[in-house]
């Protein structure tokens, strides 16, 4: 299974191979994963950091563990995206693992957030759910489970900082209609569930407004209780 | 050049006086499981068997053919949804005929016209591997396929014109490695369903074997393996050919999408020795003179304003990995001058590949590839087709320019 512990050891490979690129003779690529993951840097740009394609996410600094979750489901089809899902398709999991952990060791500055499209209530109402939940609706509050800063946990919780509205409004819907699912038991499938469609605008937007924190790496495993299980972040 | 062909003829050489068929007969049960397993591999039994998150052999895979959705077959051992009541003789006959133990016709879909070249022996030996393996209860899927064609009667009409069943004959005049490589080749490799051209009826006829076709519904060009043009291997070294199949990569170029599969799921894992004999077999059948390059159906004019766009974005965006000279860093970042996959006919690959980018497959040779970025998003028509014009005619690439609609065809093009 995957371990976080693996983390310092995959960086430290990295740094290696980059001091080594110098050496490389001049008819070969550079032996480093920045060379390699080259093919999802149109879309993500160079170190993770996203592109001015909304709808691209963000993927530098995010848990190693979540994104390697992603990684086998675009691979698997689960998740569906199809230019996503031809990439990866033959890919063995070691080379996904390193993938998502060299990702998860870019910290590009986070971007200033954009001025927000919604009025001041829809952004109090996705204030009031990210950060209270609605009980009576059975909506947990974002930062119960994605960290007080919202910076995610370690292993594969993600943090929901430097993502535009309209790709977190996607997701929530993918989730909502079953287009995008994860393992059982499947947590944001059932909040998603839970949300209408104004609750989904408003959340993306908040969440969209938020400014960089002065720490924004995912915290420890088990620095907090999760209020239900979630088949991605086991115990 | 001279040097990697006297190496080909020493391998051809030394293999001649090799028994035949190479069929060492196994003494027991576990080397008869293990021979099937890899015989398995080499008919690439799980591209279509597995369905993706599925269990190993379950079937249930969605093929899409132009005449409706095929869904595959349990072929684990259960007996009430897989094939646990067949028999040895059974599987043979499903392998050898295309007809199911009660004499049911089964879709040319499964390539029981390449199957029936399998030897009884290896046949044997696929069906104690199979009995082998997990049992899985899965019931298998009802096709959905379009009037007329799910009328199964239909298969006796197909067969008829497409299908000649028979097992391997090696040609005595031939030497024993390439008599393997052709076994693997036409038999359990099934290579002509794809590098054959497939006409309406979903058939391929015995003289167009390996001369290339648009693969119906996925949109990519499988090559002719027999002209030099494409993707015959005539002036390729015997360790390019080997390399390509077993590990993805080579000095001479990279598999990308349905050839990905097929050196990820089967190649990969083909022993040296088989490896080569395909690797001869294919160097043998390709055609040794080049027809001349096709035409473009595009205006002078319009052609020279696309190459010299077509040279602006390819030193803007692929020179840095490709070389100013389309050298490239091979085998990770393949040539594009003189790679005949860039020059053929047919432009599907190249604008695909400039679309969509790539990944070639992780094998246990090339773990980590390197992968090419999709362009999709940040090209226009205009300036993929001027991209994909000049790499298909500078450096004394032989192709011809494409145009901006062709382009933007493939942008719609299915990518699994």
């Amino acid at each position: 299974m995957f371990a976080r512990a693996a983390t310092p050891v995959a960086v430290i490979i990295t740094l290696a191979a980059f001091d080594g690129a110098a050496a490389q003779t001049a008819s070969q690529p550079p032996d480093t994963m920045a060379a390699r993951v080259e093919a999802c840097t149109p879309c993500h740009g160079n170190k993770g950091e996203g592109t001015s394609d909304v709808y691209f996410p963000r993927l530098a600094g995010k848990p190693a563990g979540y994104l390697y979750n992603q990684l086998l489901a675009f691979r698997s089809g689960r998740r569906k995206y199809p230019p996503m899902n031809y990439l990866l398709e033959f890919l063995p999991d070691p080379y996904l693992e390193a993938m998502a952990e060299y990702f998860a060791g870019q910290h590009p500055p986070l971007p200033q957030p954009a001025p927000s499209e919604v009025s001041k209530d829809v952004l109090a109402l996705g204030e009031q759910l990210a950060t209270s939940g609605d009980a009576g609706r059975n909506i947990p509050a974002c930062v119960s489970c994605h960290g007080p800063g919202l910076a995610g946990m370690q292993p594969g919780i993600p943090g929901l900082l430097g993502l535009r509205a309209p790709y977190i409004s996607a997701q929530l819907g993918a989730w909502r209609y079953g287009t995008r699912t994860a393992k059982s038991p499947d947590c944001m499938q059932q909040v998603a569930g839970h949300l209408t469609e104004a609750d989904v605008t408003a959340v993306s937007a908040w969440l969209a407004t938020r400014p960089a924190p002065a720490n924004p790496a995912p915290v420890p495993k088990g620095t907090y209780a999760l209020p239900f299980g979630c088949g991605s972040q086991p115990n | 050049m001279g040097s990697k062909l006297s190496i080909a003829f020493l391998v051809l050489a030394a293999f001649t006086t090799a028994a035949p068929a190479q069929d060492k007969s196994p003494n027991n049960a576990n080397d008869i499981i293990a021979r099937g397993e890899y015989l398995a591999r080499a008919g690439d039994c799980t591209a279509c068997h597995t369905a993706p998150e599925g269990r190993l052999f379950a079937g249930g895979r969605a093929m899409p053919t132009p005449f409706g959705t095929l869904y595959t077959s349990n072929i684990t051992p259960d007996p009430d949804t897989g094939i646990g009541k067949w028999s040895a003789d059974d599987f043979y006959k499903t392998m050898h005929s295309g007809r199911f133990p009660d004499g049911g016709l089964i879709y040319p879909a499964m390539p029981f016209a390449s199957y029936t070249k399998v030897t009884r022996a290896d046949s044997d030996a696929i069906y104690a591997y199979l009995r082998s393996i997990a049992p899985v209860s899965q019931k298998n899927k009802p096709h959905e396929l379009r009037f007329p064609y799910d009328n199964r009667q239909l298969i006796l009409g197909w067969r008829t014109l497409f299908f000649s069943e028979g097992e391997f004959k090696p040609d005595p005049k031939k030497s024993a490695e390439w008599n393997r490589g052709a076994y693997l080749v036409e038999g359990l490799g099934h290579c002509g369903m794809c590098h054959s051209p497939i006409n309406a009826l979903g058939g391929t006829s015995q003289s167009d074997a390996f001369k290339g076709g648009l693969i119906p519904m996925q949109n990519w060009y499988a090559p002719s393996l027999t002209s030099n043009r494409e993707a015959g291997l005539g002036d390729w070294s015997i360790k390019d050919i080997t390399d390509l199949l077993q590990t993805g990569v080579s000095m001479r170029g990279v598999v990308y999408g349905p050839m990905a599969e097929v050196v990820h799921n089967s190649l990969q894992y083909l022993n040296d020795e088989d490896t080569r004999a395909m690797a001869v077999y294919l160097k043998g059948i390709a055609e040794g003179s080049s027809p001349p390059p096709a035409a473009t159906a595009l205006p002078t004019t319009e052609s020279s304003l696309l190459i010299s766009l077509g040279k602006t974005v390819y030193d803007k965006h692929c020179a840095s990995c490709h070389g100013t000279q389309g050298e490239g860093k091979p085998p990770h970042w393949p040539p594009l001058a003189n790679n005949q996959s860039i020059e053929m006919q047919s432009a599907v690959n190249p604008i695909r590949m400039v679309l969509n980018g790539g990944y070639p497959p992780g094998t246990k040779g090339n773990p980590m590839p390197y992968g090419m970025p999709p362009f999709a998003g940040l090209l226009s028509d205009n300036e993929i087709a001027a991209v994909v014009s000049y790499i298909r005619t500078a450096w004394g690439n032989r192709g011809t320019p494409v145009s901006a609609r062709e382009a933007n065809e493939l942008r719609s093009a299915p990518l699994n």
